[in-house]
């Protein structure tokens, strides 16, 4: 009977404690959001989060057509784009009026851009799913870049359309002039669209978002227009990609083409599939790893964009419901006492330990080929010493024979010593299965 | 006029074919695996690199038949190592499978090549003019992309009508379901039609490389066209490529030569304020807007006939 | 009594072959119709017609005396008319429970809503709870739809088809692939979700039609060879020779 009871999930749950599970996860969130810029506190820091708390809204707001909707789009930076531009011309208009609108009601505007062009071009591109919703996508992506380049009075040519945000209506003494203001602008409204991103999966538009992913022709049987669902999944992520856009052209005072552009359109879709599309925390882990990767990467190597490339590849090939599909895979073992939790995952990260290291040899011996091959291509002008990975301590020759074979060792030899561990880690897996069967039952 | 009507026909067909030569294969990949190749225009891209590099050590002919043999079996590879652990994930995961792939291509190809423009030429005994139009010369290098397309076409065919995996292809194309069916060759036939499809693209890149730019953004820039190509016809319908290649081939070459804009065409009667949306838009010459035509047509098709012109299927 | 479905001289074909060649049916509100054939014989496709997945090539449909020919299938489930089919069909990653709410949310009037918390929405918690209960499925309601075993995934099946309460109820071979218990528990569970709705069955055991039907039509390639009740059908000489005579049944 308690099973039953347990099965069916109850009306409404009113205890302190399903309370706090309710709203608790919004109050540290709250709390990391308000805390964050006291820990990493340097202007590099501050810079880097503000990109990841655009990067979050746009990323979810795209994880509402894929992971919800199952829509896969390459053409979401025209929502954020656009609606970057109307913020910008938003701004000016203000500065020039002197209308009484403060800066953290601008996002509005680029709210309303992302919505009205969602609207626009999803009536033309929802009517297919699948293979030619994703080729729509694409097809409309590029027609707004094109015009870019035409509609110059709109998108301001090459050098784009730039506002001033300290020059509007003071909001409570803030002119936003410093990175940090801006910091507390954008984490408000990354948590605003964050809450009501997730409270939008569980609606009935929400659920049945998930239900067309699976089966759009069955939502038709049980009296739903599945082209009708998506349409409005699409209108409701390009609102939220607009505020994304909106806070962008905030953040560097400044719209340019590049914002609807298709890189603009791959660089959302590698944060949300990276992350994880089929959890809703997964967009946001792959909005921060990301927007970090492509900080921190470009420090180390020229051709770091191949590396990203691979790396995504690898995760669509090994690991196809991202990282946070990874983690979640890891749920499952938390259950028990937590001494018996600690032995646990203790000794899964042992065996994941003893894969890791000869893994790494063979990434290291990819990337030192990978490296030695672009400086040879490239750089023969600089002769044949290449500082590998921008590191001034360890140089290699590239004319000597040395490297080349080491890279090949450590490539092929890393790779055969890792495949050897892989029942290690199947091994761990099963057994930390086992347990936590034994210990949850 | 007639001239420059003969020449852009001429033109607008060649560019049309060319266009055929990759959206045939896609097409062909798209009918029987299901999956719409992102990557397709990168083996284009890498047609028209190791055209180059094989022409400038060996010359133009073994070029043309290296390059989409190297580009055909590359893509054969991909298809067996990783499309085919990808595809128990589904569409989505292929998709982004290729989208990867086009991106990984980009950035070798760069790693290589470099950004800049490859100093790639058309073989110096194809260069004179073949016959003249009215006062313009019409180049034999052009003559000769159109009878080379041409004639792939019919191998093409031939192909598909006289041999065994040809009509397995052409099952596919009618009975899409059927052909899961038929047996243990299935993933040999896939893996064939996917070294096939690229390789056809790569042709095209050996052509059109010489002729045109070859340049490591020539994927990005033409892979969209080629998306629109393949829809506006209906997606996994090989007549409608056909057709939509040919259209939007003609469409862009006419659009290139045509000056005509709003403001030329109503005159002096009305003239908007420079340096607002309207007057941009009233003084834009058709030429410029050559590039966003595809997509234009894109959605006026998909207003009209979601489907595509000749598509039956949803997919 | 008034008519629930009526189907007017129906015409299918894809392409050149007819599938359904001039069918006439007029199943009465309240009825409990069969539909038997061999294999074949359009059977599906009329099911596929009348629910508006196919359009047909001539020919109307009427619904409690309303055209709804050329309607989009969501729009003739609104007017109270529901489907399951013969293959299942239901969404694979989601729970028996959200299967089975996403069929009720219609019926209720919450449309397109995203300003509403599922979960505080009383009355389709209750509707999912009672079809979750009737389809003896209450325990499963937090399993995956995709992994169920066969039997559970055709209850399913019909549940997701009767949960928003539509008073015309298609059910397309609902018993194919059950052991001989299976079958029982499901007739059970149709005659009971079928009471005082109006149902058309296809089915091909033959032991479940004369249990089941108060009529029964028997279609044979793409044409009504009669429609009548079940003792009047047994001892038919036409459907004798054309069906029951060389399928037998038992």
């Amino acid at each position: 009977m308690s099973e039953t009871t347990k099965a069916i999930p109850m009306a409404s749950e009113t205890s302190m404690a399903a309370r706090f599970k309710r709203y608790g996860i919004w109050i540290v969130a709250t709390i990391i959001l308000l805390v964050a810029p006291y820990i990493f506190s340097s202007g590099a820091s501050i810079t880097t989060m503000c990109l990841m708390g655009i990067m979050i809204v746009f990323a979810l707001s795209y994880n509402m057509l894929l992971g919800q909707t199952g829509m896969l789009s390459f053409g979401h930076a025209v929502y954020y784009g656009l609606a970057a531009f109307a913020t910008a011309h938003m701004m000016n208009w203000v500065i020039k009026t002197g209308a009484p609108i403060p800066l953290p009601l601008i996002p509005l505007a680029g709210a309303a851009a992302g919505l009205f062009f969602g609207i626009v071009f999803g009536a033309v591109s929802t009517k297919r799913g699948g293979t030619a919703f994703a080729m729509i996508s694409l097809g409309l992506g590029e027609l707004v870049y094109s015009s870019s380049l035409i509609l110059r009075s709109f998108f301001g040519g090459e050098e784009g359309i730039s506002a001033d945000r300290t020059k509007l209506l003071r909001f409570f003494g803030y002119n936003f002039g410093s990175q940090i203001q801006v910091y507390y602008l954008i984490a408000a409204w990354c948590l605003l669209c964050v809450i009501l991103m997730y409270a939008i999966t569980r609606t009935p538009l929400g659920r049945m978002c998930n239900a067309v992913r699976e089966n759009p022709e069955r939502v038709e049987f049980v009296g739903y227009n599945p082209q009708f669902v998506r349409f409005i999944a699409f209108a409701l992520g390009g609102l939220f990609a607009g505020v994304a856009g909106s806070l962008a052209a905030i953040n560097i005072e400044l719209a340019q083409a590049s914002f609807v552009g298709a890189a603009q359109s791959g660089a959302v879709l590698l944060a949300a599939y990276m992350g994880g599309v089929a959890f809703f925390v997964g967009p946001i882990l792959g909005a921060i790893i990301v927007t970090l990767l492509s900080i921190k990467l470009s420090d180390f190597s020229e051709i770091w964009v191949l590396y990203f490339g691979i790396l995504f590849i690898t995760i669509i090939l090994f690991a196809p419901y991202g990282l946070s599909g990874l983690l979640m895979m890891h749920a499952q073992f938390w259950r028990g006492p937590l001494s018996s939790r600690i032995a646990r995952f203790g000794k899964l990260f042992g065996s994941y330990l003893v894969a890791a290291i000869p893994a790494l040899i063979m990434i290291l011996g990819a990337i030192l080929l990978i490296e030695m091959i672009h400086h040879i291509v490239q750089k023969s002008a600089e002769g044949p010493m290449m500082h590998f990975l921008r590191s001034s301590r360890f140089t290699v020759n590239t004319h000597t024979a040395l490297p080349w074979v080491g890279g090949i060792v450590a490539l092929i030899g890393g790779f055969f010593a890792f495949r050897m561990t892989w029942p290690v880690v199947a091994k761990a897996w099963n057994n930390a299965l086992a347990d936590a069967q034994r210990s949850g039952a | 006029m007639a001239e420059l009507i003969i020449i852009s026909t001429l033109n607008g067909v060649l560019y049309g074919l060319l266009l055929f030569l990759m959206a045939s294969g896609l097409t062909l990949i798209f009918s029987m695996m299901g999956v719409l190749n992102f990557a397709h225009a990168s083996f284009y891209m890498l047609g028209a690199f190791l055209g180059y590099q094989i022409s400038q050590w060996a010359g133009f002919v073994p070029a043309l038949i290296l390059a989409p043999l190297i580009a055909g079996g590359l893509g054969a590879l991909i298809e067996r190592f990783g499309l085919r652990t990808v595809h128990k994930h589904g569409h989505v995961a292929e998709l982004l499978f290729t989208f990867g792939l086009a991106f990984i291509i980009e950035e070798i190809v760069q790693m290589i090549w470099g950004k800049l423009a490859m100093d790639y030429r058309i073989p110096s005994w194809l260069d004179f003019p073949a016959f003249t139009v009215y006062a313009t010369n019409y180049p034999a290098y052009k003559t000769f992309m159109l009878v080379f397309s041409i004639l792939i076409f019919i191998g093409l065919i031939l192909l598909l009508t006289r041999t065994r995996a040809g009509l397995i292809i052409q099952a596919s194309l009618t009975h899409p379901n059927m052909v899961g069916m038929l047996g243990h060759n299935v993933p040999r036939v896939f893996m064939m039609v996917f070294g096939l499809g690229t390789a056809l693209a790569a042709i095209a890149g050996v052509i059109a490389g010489a002729a045109f730019v070859t340049q490591s953004n020539m994927a990005a820039l033409l892979g969209p066209i080629l998306f629109v190509v393949v829809v506006v016809g209906g997606l996994g319908s090989l007549w409608g490529a056909f057709v939509a290649s040919l259209l939007i081939g003609l469409l862009q070459t006419f659009a290139i030569a045509s000056d005509w804009s709003l403001s030329k065409f109503f005159g002096s009667a009305f003239s908007p304020t420079r340096g607002t949306l309207l007057f941009d838009i009233w003084t834009v010459t058709i030429a410029q807007i050559g590039p966003i035509l595809p997509y234009l047509l894109l959605v006026l098709v998909l207003i009209f006939r979601p489907t595509g012109l000749f598509g039956t299927r949803d997919t | 009594m008034n008519s629930a479905v009526e189907l007017k001289d129906l015409k299918k074909n894809f392409g050149k072959t007819e599938i359904i060649r001039g069918v006439s049916l007029d199943v009465k509100s309240g009825e409990r119709h069969a539909v038997i054939g061999p294999n074949g014989a359009g059977k599906s496709t009329l099911f596929n017609l009348i629910s508006g997945r196919f359009l047909p090539s001539s020919g109307a449909i009427h619904l409690r005396g309303e055209n709804i020919t050329g309607l989009r299938p969501f729009e003739i489930n609104r007017r109270g008319l529901s489907r399951s089919f013969q293959v299942t069909n239901i969404f694979p990653r989601l729970s028996v429970w959200e299967n089975v709410r996403c069929a009720v949310l219609w019926s209720k009037g919450y449309k397109y809503s995203f300003w509403q918390n599922i979960d505080r929405l009383e009355d389709v918690r209750a509707r999912t709870a009672e079809i979750l209960d009737q389809i003896n499925m209450t325990a499963r309601a937090q399993t995956p739809a995709g992994v169920l075993t066969y039997a559970e995934q055709r209850a399913l099946e019909i549940g997701i088809t009767i949960a928003g309460g539509a008073d015309i109820i298609l059910l397309d071979e609902p018993t194919a692939g059950m052991s001989r218990s299976e079958t029982e528990h499901a007739v059970a569970l149709i005659r009971k979700v079928s009471e005082g709705r109006t149902l058309i069955i296809i089915e091909h055991d033959m032991g479940v039609v004369f249990d089941l039907a108060d009529r029964i039509s028997v279609l044979v390639y793409g044409q009504i060879l009669a429609t009548d009740e079940p003792v009047k059908i047994k001892s038919n000489q036409k459907v004798q020779e054309a069906y029951l005579g060389a399928a037998g049944h038992d």
